[in-house]
């Protein structure tokens, strides 16, 4: 009897002490932590790194892109090669030719993005930069859909398919129907900002229903698009124009097309307008609405978001449709503002991977995706000047975009480049990641 | 303690909670909408007239007499084996818990058998048998490598998603050096280390910056194309007869095998490069389920930590597969310059990485799946050629959208249950 | 092999974990290694295996001084050890787990698994393991998973083998049987270091005891030693736990739950026709050992679990087949047992963190817009409420402290309109300030009139909150007992059984009749 009591004395000791042992860790570390992750994890620390980036890193990830396209165009130029023939009998005309075709490049590139001080006027010096935004255009609302799906926790690549669809959609009313000016416009529009969210909306839906990676099925569903957009355009009575063999639409007619804002002397058309109007609402969505907050807090921690009442399969679903939208908005942009004269299968030109660099240079933000639209259509816009004017070939830009998001991605190679310090040990809670981190988890699909 | 105890142990049966059988029936219902699909074509939509297949041979095996089949009586026999082969599935169903593997291929087999009789019918131009499946095969080496390469990269806990980088940098590095050293090996071998070069990057913002894999991956995608784009215009197209001309890689009969109809000369009238593919798939299948070396890199892509705790490298490991892997997709790239075209152009690999990724994602992360899913992509690529050329109705995109939609159904779970490895994706970081 | 540390040191920044720690283990002894979460036993243990890299201090095997690199080469030094968390790959089979990292290989690598399979039988057949070598570790229960551990242990020849908090994750008949199998090993001369924080165990299998606290070594027992020396040396300070509350009001039946079961994802019955009652003012502890279907029950309540039968019903309005949503707007408070998983988004704001199940309508969103103003003015109301220590409300949560993060929890869902609190775990791993805060909010809610259900492992908190116990074992209600019931009635309950003397049907008002 008396070993039983010391039994049941023993119980009792054990959770009395299991809370007071607990109490002793809470004091610790200030945290509620499993025992074995005690020690200050580094994955944790590694997230911090990753997500303590800021602006500066993103300027030096720029100028890192940047160096490294100099010296690829340094290194294949005719010029320079020939120099550093005698390099050694000569080596200043090495550095003078590399300074020569990388300067020359450079300027090429500033002035057809910014500013052409060739130019006489104002009006016509500051034309490149009009250029630039109307580059930037497509690329900033694209960027703005797959930047709300990121911070919804989704992987929006399907850019391509939902420009194409949407592309189909508001193509398809802007020649087929005879509206009144505006009105015309307005359902162009809105059939273009459909296409793309039903056809990202597949993509969210199965996600939510079958638990399918979206990843996977974004990739599938652009190829999809493709092929599909390709068969209607090269079928009669789809959408290719009428009495051409040609895989081409029919023109926009002149309602549906989205005006100049400055005039005729610049490309710069409505869709601009749009895309800040777009970036301001998207802000609204993020920052001050129901939705947004649901999208925020499915992102950050879907399982809280649940406890919560907050259904996730919707916050899904809706994401992944209004970023669609947005992307769609892209491909109501090439077709009613740039391509107006029928569009091909190639119409999404890139935007649609381009856009996933936007997002995350702009690191999901709406003021940040809008400001890294603008830098790439700069590099867009510029990069056509370098490839006529200093026969360097435009594909350089992608060269450039690709290692700006590399680096952006990797602020502890910025860092070891530039020797900085690492960040303290709580970054401000500006610096987030760009892209959510549960992504990856089950990126080979269930 | 000893009545204690007897109070804690109350019984000696271990835990057996009640379990429920869950019984699949995606096969049965795929089926019967395949069976259904079948009516309504073969049957609503029947063509008249008669089907031609020939068989020709190759320059060693001798042709078989081609077959003559009436294009409706053949198409309507067929959908109803089909249709009861579906009606069939339900009841093995109801006395097993699954409808066998082999019973589906049957079933695909004759669904393609009747698709080919019906697109092919109505006196149409003869359907050559022989050419489509060496078509086939040869569209699907460069899916076969890359599905390869990406069954080891995702088995070893990193995803990749740059296997469309990898062809085109193994493709354009091939044709460069095999072009100015007039070498085809050391074409090869370019390829391999092109592939190696682009796997670095992966691996090393993946692995050592813990990147999001999906990120690096898409990136570098777009880095080799911009990369290849801006070389190609900038050293390439200015002395194509000495930078862009590479040999190509001739075929070589296997004495004996070579011989047999229709095979032969599909298989075995090959070049070197579609004979390293067979050895590839051989030696990545009996390597990752037979070999120390496969062990080990499918632990530390299952579960990275235990793999740690026996004192396995998971971080060299990953990286030399990963590094490995892009070796085996470079030379994928290599088929295009220095096995089919014969000279590298912008962005020639045009997205067939993704459908190398498809055929890993549909072969369910295993290397013969995964290679029997590329060659039905690459079936299936090059079946609208030869209707096409056969001058069929089937608009050739729907079958090249295939890939993409077979892959869809696969991840939503339509087409049996796909399970990778458990982490694949997720950075190992050594706490 | 006799095992020695020598002043082992290791720091975490600040955060010295193992202070000059030295201890010794001798061949055949069963060497415990007691304390409580956060002593740093586990810290000890990595640096021992080679996971860890010790900042000062050495590890002799039979007096030879030695280096770890890594567990590779801890384990060629004869070093074993068992996980608390198992390292065994679900979708490896017994065999291949056992040989993985020392793989016997045949010509160019190609695994012997005959042998890997052999060496399995042969150390199986050893301890009276029944264990099939070809079996895939998922199918196999927790049990036989951790016997996989030993055999991996052993078919490296470890003469060390170190148990890290192997029964956490066991039932106490497994636990028994682990017991019983460490004394086998002892016997056959291997020297064992097992970790725990549970005194009923060490008691049972140590041959020595050292005792940890707060990074440094406490002092030495043996195994005849009382509970109440070693629960000295671990604690340092007696820690009480004490309530004050009346007596409780229970009025009309509010939560009925009947028949309730619950299926998980692998078909498995976690939750067996249930059946009870809390009354409108009563606390309903839901005691039992962690993992027999509490945290499904209150995962079912909320309308988190999708497959459910049965009945539950609160204040006449069925549950059942409700969206988390619906259940929420049903007048259901609920605190759950992961505050950082389920309870709290860390990269919000308190104040947005205070609104998190409240996105939806009046008062913090109006035409879907968010009213920030009304959210602020409501945060830091309930910030000085609930005495939350933080620098503002905008202070993202996941930089507060447990007890601050858990005040948020309670704020939250403490501030609607409740006909029902469910609290899963509300203490676990806070100090004893926020313990007693928390306590006290329970306390407050039932005394409102709330019917409370807290499922708590931990029988202080049981006895300081319930005024009723239901007792779970492998998803069934083994009895339902009055609050103040003896701990070693609940213990035999927990353990699966009924008391002998049958426990009254603790109706909450009966105590009158």
């Amino acid at each position: 009897m008396s070993q039983e009591q010391d039994g049941a004395q023993a119980s009792v000791d054990e959770s009395a002490l299991q809370q007071a042992g607990d109490a002793d860790v809470a004091l610790e570390t200030g945290a509620q932590v499993p025992p074995e992750q005690q020690e200050p994890n580094r994955w944790n620390e590694a997230l911090r790194q990753i997500m303590g980036g800021s602006v500066v890193i993103s300027i030096l990830a720029v100028v890192l892109a940047l160096i490294v396209g100099a010296i690829l165009i340094a290194v294949t130029d005719p010029g320079v090669q020939q120099a550093a023939g005698y390099f050694f009998s000569r080596p200043s005309d090495t550095f003078e030719a590399i300074w020569n075709v990388v300067s020359g490049a450079y300027t090429s590139l500033f002035q057809g993005s910014i500013y052409n001080f060739g130019r006489p006027t104002f009006a016509s010096g500051i034309r490149p930069f009009m250029d630039t935004l109307t580059y930037a255009t497509p690329l900033i609302v694209a960027g703005l859909g797959v930047g709300l799906g990121f911070r919804t926790g989704m992987f929006n690549i399907g850019g391509q398919g939902q420009m194409l669809i949407a592309a189909a959609f508001c193509g398809w009313v802007g020649w087929s129907f005879d509206l009144p000016p505006v009105i015309h416009l307005v359902v162009a529009v809105a059939a273009g900002v459909v296409g793309g969210a039903l056809w990202a909306g597949i993509a969210g839906v199965l996600k939510a229903r079958t638990g399918a990676h979206e990843v996977i099925v974004t990739i599938m569903l652009n190829w999809i698009a493709f092929y599909l957009i390709s068969y209607l355009l090269r079928t009669p009575g789809a959408l290719q124009a009428h009495g051409s063999n040609n895989p081409k639409s029919p023109a926009i007619l002149p309602n549906a097309i989205l005006p100049q804002i400055l005039g005729p002397q610049y490309q710069l058309h409505f869709g601009f307008i749009i895309a800040i109007a777009a970036t301001i609402f998207v802000w609204w969505l993020l920052e001050r609405s129901s939705l947004g907050f649901k999208f925020r807090a499915v992102g950050e921690n879907p399982h809280a978001a649940r406890v919560a009442g907050i259904s996730v399969n919707s916050a899904i679903i809706w994401s992944m449709v209004i970023g669609g939208g947005l992307v769609g908005l892209a491909g109501v942009d090439q077709v009613l503002g740039t391509t107006t004269g029928g569009f091909g299968s190639a119409i999404d030109a890139g935007i649609g991977f381009d856009a996933i660099t936007v997002a995350l240079l702009g690191r999901s933000r709406p003021l940040g995706t809008f400001i890294a639209g603008v830098l790439f259509g700069a590099f867009k816009a510029g990069g056509f000047l370098m490839q006529a004017a200093n026969s360097i070939p435009i594909d350089i830009v992608l060269v450039v975009q690709s290692l700006i998001v590399l680096f952006i991605a990797a602020p502890p190679l910025v860092r070891a480049i530039f020797r900085l310090p690492k960040p303290g040990p709580r970054p401000p809670r500006k610096q987030k990641p760009a892209t959510p981190a549960p992504v990856a988890e089950e990126v080979a699909a269930r | 303690m000893t009545t204690t105890a007897e109070h804690t142990v109350p019984d000696a049966t271990p835990i057996v909670l009640e379990k429920t059988v869950v019984r699949s029936r995606k096969t049965p219902i795929t089926l019967s909408v395949v069976a259904v699909l079948s009516i309504v074509l073969f049957v609503i939509f029947r063509r008249g007239g008669d089907t031609t297949f020939t068989f020709a041979g190759g320059r060693v095996a001798p042709s078989l007499p081609q077959v003559v089949l009436p294009t409706t009586l053949t198409c309507v026999i067929l959908t109803v084996v089909l249709v009861l082969m579906a009606a069939a599935s339900w009841w093995i169903l109801a006395r097993r818990t699954k409808v066998p593997l082999w019973y589906s291929s049957v079933f695909a087999f004759l669904f393609v058998v009747a698709f080919l009789t019906w697109a092919a019918g109505a006196n149409s131009r003869p359907l050559p048998i022989t050419s489509l499946l060496l078509g086939a095969v040869s569209l699907s080496v460069p899916y076969i490598f890359g599905a390869l390469g990406g069954v080891l990269s995702e088995r070893s806990g990193v995803v990749n998603i740059a296997i469309e980088g990898q062809l085109l940098a193994g493709a354009f590095l091939a044709a460069m050096v095999a072009s100015m050293t007039g070498s085809m090996w050391l074409g090869l071998v370019a390829a391999l280390v092109a592939g190696v070069l682009v796997s670095f990057i992966l691996a090393a913002f993946a692995i050592k910056y813990y990147v999001d894999q999906v990120i690096v991956g898409v990136v570098i995608n777009v880095l080799v194309l911009g990369l290849t784009n801006f070389l190609y215009s900038q050293v390439l197209a200015k002395d194509p007869e000495f930078l862009n001309n590479p040999p190509l890689l001739p075929a070589i009969p296997i004495p004996g095998l070579s011989a047999i109809p229709v095979i032969g000369p599909v298989l075995f009238d090959q070049s070197i490069i579609v004979y390293l593919m067979y050895i590839a798939v051989v030696a990545v299948y009996v390597g990752l389920f037979h070999t120390r070396w496969g062990l080990r890199l499918r632990s530390v892509g299952e579960h990275p930590q235990a793999a740690d705790t026996v004192g396995i490298n998971v971080t060299g490991t990953r990286f030399w597969n990963v590094s490995l892997a892009g070796a085996i997709v470079g030379l994928g790239g290599a088929y295009f310059t220095l096995g089919s075209v014969g000279s590298f152009s912008e962005d020639m690999t045009g997205g067939q990485g993704y459908i190398a990724l498809a055929a890993v994602i549909f072969g369910r992360w295993d290397p013969v799946r995964a290679t029997l899913a590329a060659l039905l992509f690459g079936f299936a690529s090059n079946l609208q050629y030869t209707l096409a050329a056969v001058g069929s109705p089937v608009p050739s995109e729907f079958l090249l959208m295939l890939p993409y939609v077979v892959t869809i159904l696969a991840v939503a779970g339509f087409v049996g249950y796909v399970r990778g490895p458990a982490a694949s994706g997720k950075p190992y970081i050594k706490s | 092999m006799k095992l020695e540390l020598r002043g082992i040191t290791k720091r975490f920044g600040s955060l010295t974990a193992n202070d000059h720690i030295s201890l010794t283990v001798e061949p055949g002894e069963i060497h415990c290694i007691l304390g409580e979460n956060g002593a740093g036993k586990s810290t000890l243990m990595n640096v021992l295996y080679g996971l860890l890299e010790a900042d000062e201090g050495e590890i002799l095997l039979d007096d030879v001084e030695q280096r770890f690199d890594g567990p590779g080469d801890a384990m060629k030094a004869g070093i074993g050890m068992v996980h608390q968390h198992f390292m065994l790959i679900p979708v490896f089979t017994v065999a291949e787990n056992v040989m993985l990292g020392h793989e016997s290989t045949g010509f160019a690598g190609f695994l012997n698994q005959n042998q890997a399979r052999a060496r399995v039988r042969d150390i199986s057949s050893r301890f009276g393991f029944d264990v099939d070598p070809d079996a895939l570790i998922e199918d196999l229960p927790v049990g036989v998973q951790q016997r996989v551990e030993i055999i991996k242990a052993l078919s490296r020849d470890a003469k060390v083998l170190v148990f890290d908090e192997p029964t956490a994750v066991l039932t106490p008949q497994e636990t028994d049987e682990l017991m019983s199998i460490m004394k086998q090993l002892r016997d056959a001369g291997t020297a064992i270091v097992f970790i725990t924080h549970k005194l009923r165990e060490v008691r049972e299998v140590a041959d020595r005891i050292t005792v940890m606290r707060l990074g440094k070594v406490v002092g030495e027992a043996s195994p005849s030693a009382s509970n109440a020396e070693l629960a000295s040396l671990m604690v340092g300070r007696s820690v009480e736990l004490t309530v004050q509350k009346q007596p409780a009001k229970p009025g009309e039946p509010a939560l009925t739950v009947k028949g309730l079961t619950v299926v998980d994802p692998i078909g498995q019955l976690v939750v067996n026709n249930v059946d009870f009652e809390v009354h409108a003012g009563e606390v309903l502890a839901i005691a039992g050992v962690q993992g027999n279907g509490q945290t499904e029950l209150t995962e079912a309540i909320l309308g988190l679990q999708p497959r459910v039968k049965g009945s539950i019903a609160l204040d006449g309005k069925e549950l059942t087949g409700l969206n988390v949503r619906k259940v929420l707007d049903a007048g259901v408070g609920f605190i759950p047992e992961d505050r950082n998983e389920d309870g709290l988004v860390a990269e919000f704001s308190i104040a947005e963190n205070l609104m998190l199940d409240r996105a939806d309508g009046a008062p913090f969103a109006k035409g879907g817009s968010l009213q920030l103003r009304f959210r602020n003015t409501f945060a830091t109301e309930k910030v000085r409420e609930f005495d939350v220590r933080a620098q503002s409300i905008d202070t993202p949560v996941g930089t507060l402290s447990g007890g601050n993060q858990q005040k948020v929890v309670l704020a939250r869902e403490l501030s609607r309109e409740l006909r029902l609190l469910v609290a899963a775990q509300p203490t676990r791993g806070l100090d004893v300030g926020s313990i007693e805060f928390v306590h006290k909010r329970v306390i407050e809610a039932r005394d409102s009139g709330i019917p409370v259900v807290v499922v708590s492992t931990e029988l202080d908190e049981v006895d300081a909150l319930a005024d009723r116990i239901a007792v779970m074992y492998r998803g069934g209600i083994v009895g339902i007992v009055p609050g103040g019931t003896d701990r070693e009635t609940l213990g035999i309950m927990m353990a699966g059984e009924q008391p002998e003397t049958p426990a009254p049907q603790g109706d909450p008002r009966g105590e009158a009749a």
